[in-house]
């Protein structure tokens, strides 16, 4: 009983930092209607900045966060802006011509990073990375409590912000249908470029989030983007209700995993839940919630 | 047709070329070429003209090559077979997954062959009783000479740019073009829009798998990173295909010999020039430059893929025209 509590708790609060990364991949598909296959290389970006600013700037990984995030607003502003707006206008027989040039992109992005870090493994070690503390009986890691939290919190400002914001709503209603929105007089390539930042802000809380904990080398985004689509299929593509879930879901699809199956099988685990939910649910839980 | 005389003149020309072309080395990369053709041609027929973008290759080139090696391994019977049969497995795998992600519409396919790829890797990865795990499977080549590899692969590359010609003049290529162009109004004239997925499908499966198992005789030694490589083999087929020009017969092969002379050009840090010149300058900087062009391959795929899609969304083949117009500019 008291490896099932233990499990299910690290899997909730690794859930919050994966629906965190779900979250800014959903806005990116429900928006621009692709994959963003360079989601978790983005979040590499975040995290070396992270490691940069912590390594010589000598500030607390959470401060970093101010820094982090408006970073890669900016990157996700800019490849948005000059790689992804452009090909709207070029023809091409193939439509995934978009989620080609993610897939490009993330590679540029991860070796660049490997031409400035090398591959060596690098962490942050900060005096809670490894601290825990008790709550009847089952420990929870200072760190990733704190992590969840924050997930939490933000997860919370971006569905105030996309309810209740104009901006939120121009957001909404080109997701919905881009064609009418413009005719409403929404510029729905500036909102499209705004949204890819805000999707890149939100995978760099995440990744700022985790470094305490966790270990970062240039090829770390590949596997996260991984998890990304995987949430987001879950999720249903473009349900933010349904990121939410369905970060929760992977996250303690993989504790159990991890627990109950074995260590080497972590990262199967969300291939198998890709494949299960293509299955069972088409159209992930945003059939069930309808939102 | 040009075009027809411009392939045959071509097919001469290989067939003549490494008894013209003696240095293995040489003779090594044109193995490479062709097998990439192969690859690329499946990939195109799957993508550039049934519309769905892969991103599995791997997963099918690694089923083919282990199936060869683990003939050879667990059976002890000739790795040859797996050229028969590599094709097929690659197929029996791909069934179950076209069937569970075609009916399905939008990223779920591109999705779903990615994670293929990765579940495939993972598991020779795992199943060390049965795959050798990271050890690899190791193989005694047949062959010491390159040349029964070369027309073998040369015969392969053929074949495959063959089946797509074959394909676009009969039925079937309609069938797949109507769905590329729009599925709904394919499925309206009664096409079983998920059937001819399949049997596209099918076919880049199999001639990815073919040239997964001639890999393995070719090379005599496979490990889960090297076939199942989401860079080296999934993204290297789609630039192949993409570079050459997508929808195009002859873009992949176009598109292979580019991709392989690129990847060599890096990987041997241009065919040792840099390293020739850093010795006469002496500097370290050079030095140093040399040993990060060398590891930078994937970074030139990287900046490649997005100058090809911007520049030429259809490829040198399917741009020749704005290609051409630039050079008459130029001259």
């Amino acid at each position: 009983m008291e490896v099932f509590l233990q499990t299910l708790v690290a899997g909730v609060l690794k859930g919050g930092l994966y629906a965190l990364i779900g979250l800014g991949m959903t806005l990116i598909m429900g928006v621009m209607g692709i994959i963003n296959l360079a989601h978790g290389q983005m979040m590499m970006v975040a995290m070396y900045v992270t490691y940069v600013c912590f390594n010589y700037l000598g500030l607390d990984p959470y401060l970093i966060l101010f820094i982090s995030v408006p970073a890669l607003f900016l990157l996700g502003v800019l490849v948005q802006r000059y790689t992804l707006n452009p090909l709207l206008k070029v023809e091409s027989l193939l439509p995934e011509n978009q989620v080609l040039m993610t897939v490009g992109v993330g590679m540029v992005l991860t070796e660049v990073a490997r031409f400035i870090f090398t591959s060596n493994y690098v962490s942050v070690k900060t005096t809670y990375s490894d601290a825990t503390f008790f709550l009847g009986g089952v420990s929870f890691s200072v760190a990733l409590t704190i992590a969840f939290c924050f997930a939490c919190a933000l997860t919370g400002g971006m569905f105030w912000f996309l309810l209740k914001t104009d901006l939120g709503r121009s957001i909404r209603a080109v997701a919905q249908d881009a064609e009418a929105a413009s005719l409403m007089g929404v510029n729905a390539e500036r909102i499209r470029t705004l949204t890819m930042g805000l999707g890149a802000g939100l995978v760099a809380a995440a990744g700022n989030l985790l470094l305490p904990i966790y270990y970062l080398f240039p090829d770390i985004g590949g596997p996260f983007t991984r998890k990304a689509f995987v949430i987001t299929i879950l999720g249903g593509l473009g349900s933010t209700v349904g990121a939410i879930l369905g970060g929760v879901t992977l996250g303690l699809a993989e504790a159990f995993g991890a627990t109950y199956i074995g260590m080497e099988f972590e990262d199967m685990v969300g291939l198998v839940i890709f494949i299960a939910v293509l299955l069972f649910l088409p159209g992930g839980f945003k059939r069930l919630t309808k939102i | 047709m040009k075009s027809n005389r411009v392939a045959l003149a071509a097919l001469l020309g290989l067939i003549a070329l490494p008894l013209v072309v003696r240095e293995p080395y040489f003779q090594h990369l044109m193995i490479m070429v062709l097998l990439w053709v192969t690859i690329g041609t499946g990939w195109n027929l799957l993508a550039g003209y049934t519309g769905q973008v892969s991103f599995g290759a791997a997963a099918f080139f690694g089923v083919g090559a282990y199936t060869a090696g683990l003939l050879s391994f667990h059976l002890g019977v000739s790795a040859w077979w797996g050229l028969a049969l590599g094709g097929v497995v690659a197929v029996l795998v791909g069934f179950p997954f076209g069937w569970i992600a075609f009916p399905l519409r939008g990223a779920y396919f591109a999705l779903g062959s990615l994670a293929l790829g990765e579940v495939m890797r993972q598991l020779a990865t795992i199943w060390e009783s049965f795959t050798q795990g990271m050890m690899g499977v190791l193989i005694m080549p047949t062959f010491l000479s390159k040349l029964p590899y070369y027309y073998i692969a040369l015969a392969l590359a053929a074949g495959s740019v063959l089946v797509v010609r074959l394909v676009l003049g009969s039925r079937l290529g309609y069938y797949f073009i109507s769905i590329r162009e729009d599925q709904d109004a394919a499925m309206s004239i009664g096409i079983n829009t998920t059937k001819y997925k399949m049997i596209s499908l099918s076919l880049h499966a199999f001639l990815t798998g073919t040239a997964g198992a001639l890999y393995m005789n070719y090379m005599g030694f496979i490990d889960p990173h090297v076939v199942f490589s989401l860079h080296d083999i999934s993204i290297m087929a789609i630039l192949v295909g993409i570079v050459g020009g997508v929808g195009t017969v002859y873009g992949p092969a176009v598109g292979a010999f580019i991709m392989v002379a690129l990847q060599e050009v890096f990987r041997s840090a241009g065919f040792g020039a840099l390293e020739a010149l850093s010795k006469a300058i002496g500097g370290g900087f050079m030095a140093g430059l040399t040993k990060y062009v060398s590891q930078a391959h994937v970074l030139a795929f990287g900046i490649l893929v997005v100058v090809v899609i911007m520049v030429l969304p259809n490829g040198l083949v399917g741009d020749w025209r704005k290609v051409s117009r630039l050079f008459k500019r130029a001259s």
